[in-house]
């Protein structure tokens, strides 16, 4: 914070405390008449006094208590402007501190898991749980509290994989992420082509189509998108290319919305984990997106 | 000076006082020592039936065990409070609210009627003073030798006595503290661990508290805590009324006081039954003069109606110069029975609030789900062309018994409920389980519908339920 700042938070913290002080000593001393064992303030409204009774002196000595702590206190933690206390206390050392006790505490049983295959992880059913965990604080977001995806955001349930449904490599997908690029061929191939080449696609994945348009699409799909996809179609793991031929559509299989994909082109994002969770981490959630699909295997 | 105030030249007597000096001391007052006198009598009796009950409560219920665990434990770190067979959760802390309105009205509802009978009798303070006096009492002698030793110069003697109460004070200080923190860590490993120095910092920091709080408060602030921390004294002038029961002073039976020889005729020479022997005031643990009259330091203890019986005895006067009566009784007025609308609206109110209570704990479930749907994915489309929404479902079993527990969906004809529907909770032990609901598109009416996800134990005895959404696509592909 700026000087002026500090020094008003300053001036106004110890002032507060001075002028407590100083109301517990001024009024110290009171007055009554001689003979009397009656304290009052000695005013008189319409008849009415007031009495002035002593207070307790464990009481004063309390409160003079309270201010040698608030003085000691100020000294010793931040609290005057921008000092920083005797002791160096922040926040942020604090969390610190705590986020390496927790590492130092979790150190072993994170070692113990990363040491074995996703794999083996299997039937570790304290890891699963540890995964669950992890992936519903960080992938249920897309991916669904179910892991079944949505509009864009894979099914991880299915055995149908993008780049592949080894532990390893969706540990791979997991920490570095993926980027899939399907370039716009609108511009390219025109509207028609777009059109056949989509009838085609449908074609090859088994749906009932239009022959005729499908057959002008064939031509289409050779020239442009087997070099990703295949010439059957089946997709290419390296490149994230998806299996044309199965019933699984990431952004829907509407004839009009694959069509949209073709025309408009598609740049899926799987966001990268590493900075974010760490290698511990994605291991055990890899453990874990693994076991969703252990039905479908 | 202007014409409406006229001026007058006047002369003062020569022996006219000006100016008095007035005498200056200072605010704050040190506490001045009382000493009580020790007396027995018949209130005093009543008072070991009402103290001993509450304190072989206190120090002997962390002993009691329930199955496996003691019976009264508050398990502060795995925020359960078990007390026998129930175990409140923090969700249950409106019992907790309750439970401080009734003993709110059930103060104010005994205050209107019986005065300040809490203070006298039961509060720990109290009683944990009178066990501290009692110390006093058997360490450094009755009343007069005790301001005889105070008054005294440092001897081997004082000092001995002197060791010996304070140890005795924090050896019953310990032992209070000790039973305290025996309620929230089970006492039974407390105690050894205490004597083999194995403690935790925060056991050691919380008996070390407890034990100089007890210290302080029995041994030294004594009525100080009365006169100047309790609130209670400051408002039972807004609960009594002139029918309430306090320890009164009969002036007229009383006045004038003055000593007499025994068996002459008093009321002949204008003397009441007070024979100003200062009994009651040598008496009273707050240090007041129960003749003056209602005081707020008063706290209706009855030494002194005790103390005055007996020399109402020795004076073959009847007894009862200081007794419980109330105000419109030493005044001659109109008194009331005990229909009087603010007792009767206490009691209602109090009346009420149990009745509430009890219901609440005999009609509590104990079991609490909390749904969370899937926000990130509003809705998403099977393969098969389903709609499907997904719920994560937290069930909390706040019982003490394993329990099995069903899941059913309800909302929409023909919404079916995929995942883990069936599954068993441990005692006191909170589950997450992943819910999918699907439904066929064309049964699906409207974009946003309410759902009930309800949750039942294997035999229906318990049922709870909680609405959430299920949402599908506003345009159909």
């Amino acid at each position: 914070m700026s000087s002026f700042w500090s020094a008003w938070i300053i001036i106004i913290t110890l002032g507060t405390i001075a002028f407590c002080v100083w109301i517990l000593l001024a009024n110290r001393k009171g007055e009554k008449q001689p003979g009397t064992d009656v304290h009052t303030t000695g005013h008189v409204y319409d008849g009415i006094e007031e009495y002035d009774n002593p207070l307790p002196n464990w009481w004063f000595k309390g409160f003079m208590l309270t201010v040698v702590f608030a003085l000691g206190y100020l000294v010793l933690y931040p609290g005057l402007g921008s000092y920083k206390g005797a002791l160096d206390w922040s926040p942020e050392a604090a969390w610190q501190e705590e986020i390496q006790a927790a590492d130092e505490r979790y150190a072993d049983l994170y070692a113990g898991y990363a040491s074995q295959t996703i794999e083996a992880l299997q039937d570790n059913e304290q890891a699963l749980l540890s995964g669950q965990r992890i992936f519903a604080n960080n992938c249920a977001v897309c991916h669904g509290s179910a892991g079944t995806g949505a509009y864009g955001f894979p099914n991880l349930t299915d055995n149908d994989w993008l780049y592949g449904g080894d532990g390893e490599t969706i540990k791979t997908t997991i920490i570095g992420g993926r980027n899939g690029a399907m370039p716009a061929w609108l511009p390219i191939i025109g509207e028609k082509n777009v059109n056949a080449v989509a009838e085609h696609v449908m074609k090859l994945s088994g749906r009932e189509v239009n022959e005729d348009i499908a057959k002008q699409g064939v031509k289409v799909f050779n020239t442009y998108c087997a070099a990703c996809h295949a010439a059957d179609g089946s997709g290419n793991q390296m490149l994230g290319a998806p299996n044309l031929t199965d019933n699984v559509w990431l952004y829907g299989g509407s004839p009009e919305l694959i069509r949209h994909s073709i025309r408009n082109g598609r740049a899926g994002n799987m966001p990268a984990q590493n900075l974010l969770l760490g290698n511990d981490k994605v291991h055990l959630v890899s453990a874990y997106v693994y076991s969703l699909s252990a039905k479908a295997r | 000076m202007n014409d409406k105030i006229p001026l007058q030249d006047i002369d003062l007597p020569d022996d006219a006082v000006l100016h008095v000096e007035p005498e200056v001391y200072d605010l704050y007052k040190k506490r001045e020592q009382i000493y009580t006198r020790k007396i027995t009598g018949f209130f005093q009796k009543i008072r070991l039936f009402t103290g001993w009950p509450l304190l072989l409560g206190y120090f002997l219920l962390p002993w009691i065990n329930w199955g496996t665990r003691q019976a009264v434990f508050f398990d502060l770190p795995s925020r359960q409070f078990h007390i026998i067979g129930l175990t409140f959760w923090p969700q249950d802390f409106i019992l907790l609210a309750a439970l401080l309105i009734i003993s709110a009205f059930a103060l104010f509802t005994i205050t209107t009627w019986l005065g300040r009978v809490w203070c006298g009798y039961t509060c720990p303070q109290t009683v944990w003073t009178s066990i501290f006096m009692w110390a006093e009492q058997v360490t450094e002698g009755n009343r007069n030798t005790r301001i005889k030793l105070d008054q005294d110069v440092w001897s081997v003697n004082k000092i001995i006595r002197k060791i010996a109460k304070h140890t005795l004070w924090i050896g019953i200080a310990l032992l209070t503290g000790l039973t305290f923190v025996g309620y929230f860590s089970p006492i039974r490993e407390l105690l050894p661990n205490m004597l083999a120095f194995n403690l935790g910092n925060w056991e050691i920091f919380w008996i070390v508290f407890f034990t100089g709080a007890t210290y302080g408060n029995a041994g030294w602030l004594r009525e100080q805590v009365c006169m100047y921390m309790c609130p209670y004294a400051r408002f039972q002038a807004a609960m009594f009324d002139g029918d309430t029961l306090v320890v009164s002073y009969d002036p007229e039976r009383g006045e004038s006081r003055g000593a007499r020889k025994k068996d002459i005729d008093y009321q002949a020479e204008g003397l009441g039954d007070c024979i100003d022997c200062q009994m009651c005031v040598q008496v009273c643990p707050v240090g007041i003069d129960i003749r003056d009259g209602l005081q707020y330091e008063c706290i209706n203890c009855a030494l002194c109606i005790d103390a005055c019986d007996e020399i109402m005895d020795k004076m073959e006067y009847p007894k009862g110069l200081i007794k419980y009566t109330t105000e419109n009784r030493l005044q001659h007025k109109q008194e009331h029975s005990l229909l009087r609308p603010k007792l009767l609206g206490y009691g209602a109110a109090l009346a009420l609030m149990l009745t509430v209570f009890s219901v609440a704990i005999i009609t509590r479930t104990p079991l609490q789900i909390d749904v969370l749907r899937d926000r990130g994915v509003l809705y998403h489309t099977t393969v098969e062309g389903m709609i499907e929404n997904s719920y994560t479902l937290k069930v909390l079993n706040m019982s003490q018994a394993t329990q099995r527990y069903q899941v059913t969906i309800v909302g929409i004809d023909g919404l079916l409920l995929l995942g883990n529907s069936a599954f068993e909770v441990a005692a006191g032990k909170r589950t997450e389980v992943v819910l999918r609901a699907q439904i066929d598109p064309a049964l699906l009416p409207n974009v946003n519908t309410p759902v009930e996800l309800i949750v039942t134990t294997a035999d229906n005895s318990t049922l709870v339920s909680e609405e959430t959404r299920f949402i599908g696509p506003h345009i159909r592909y």
